[in-house]
């Protein structure tokens, strides 16, 4: 029949192969470095954002501390608040 | 006493012993308020982000330095008033800063000391070769 949906014991498997994992606990950072611009800019977008931890898979924990070191970073003028093309 | 770590950006007009004087006052202000300096590190000419009251560059310096909590209020309100400076900002030194701090300055430590090694080395040949053209 046509309109018979097709059903699945299991959910399928997609994008889900990607295992997450916070970098900074995998590396053992215990503190994150707002005077190192250029490894912050890893974890912003090319407008100068934060990237959020759903993209980062970064740890609620280290999240916070590299939300404060980026914040110090512009604050100090080694990082800016709103860029056209980073990265 | 607590570690704190000051990073200060002065306007690129001023000149380098203009420069070397603003240092030489919070240095100055951090004993007069009853603390030491852990370590100073000069950055240099940087370029800014952003432009910060017109400029598009700065010296900047890092201090760490050890004092009461009570020492911070008044050297902050001395950066305030200074119009040679543009930005600074303080932070209290965890623990784990304070490791992070003194690796970083081993590494460097570590990699300035073969440098010194090696100019010694290139020493030793030149006087090795001089003294036998003394004795001829």
């Amino acid at each position: 029949m046509a309109d018979k949906k097709v059903r699945y014991l299991k959910s399928i498997e997609i994008d889900t192969k990607a295992e997450r994992y916070c970098r900074f606990r995998k590396k053992g950072f215990k503190y994150i470095d707002y005077k190192d611009p250029d490894f912050l800019l890893m974890l912003c977008n090319p407008q100068g954002k934060i990237l959020p931890r759903r993209l980062t898979g970064t740890s609620l924990k280290y999240q916070r501390k590299a939300s404060q070191a980026i914040k110090k970073a512009r604050h100090l003028a080694l990082m800016p608040y709103v860029a056209d093309n980073l990265n | 006493m607590n570690r704190y770590e000051t990073v200060f950006i002065m306007t690129p007009v001023l000149s380098a012993d203009q420069v070397t004087e603003t240092v030489e006052k919070y240095r100055a202000l951090i004993i007069a308020n009853g603390g030491k300096t852990v370590h100073e590190d000069a950055w240099g000419l940087r370029k800014l982000a952003y432009p910060i009251q017109k400029k598009s560059t700065g010296f900047y310096h890092l201090i760490e330095w050890e004092a009461e909590g009570s020492a911070v209020l008044p050297f902050e309100t001395e950066f305030r008033r200074d119009e040679r400076i543009l930005r600074f900002l303080t932070t209290a030194m965890e623990k784990h800063h304070i490791a992070y701090a003194e690796s970083r300055r081993d590494k460097s430590n570590r990699k300035a000391e073969p440098k010194q090694e090696a100019e010694v080395v290139v020493e030793m040949p030149a006087k090795e070769a001089s003294t036998p053209e003394e004795k001829a």
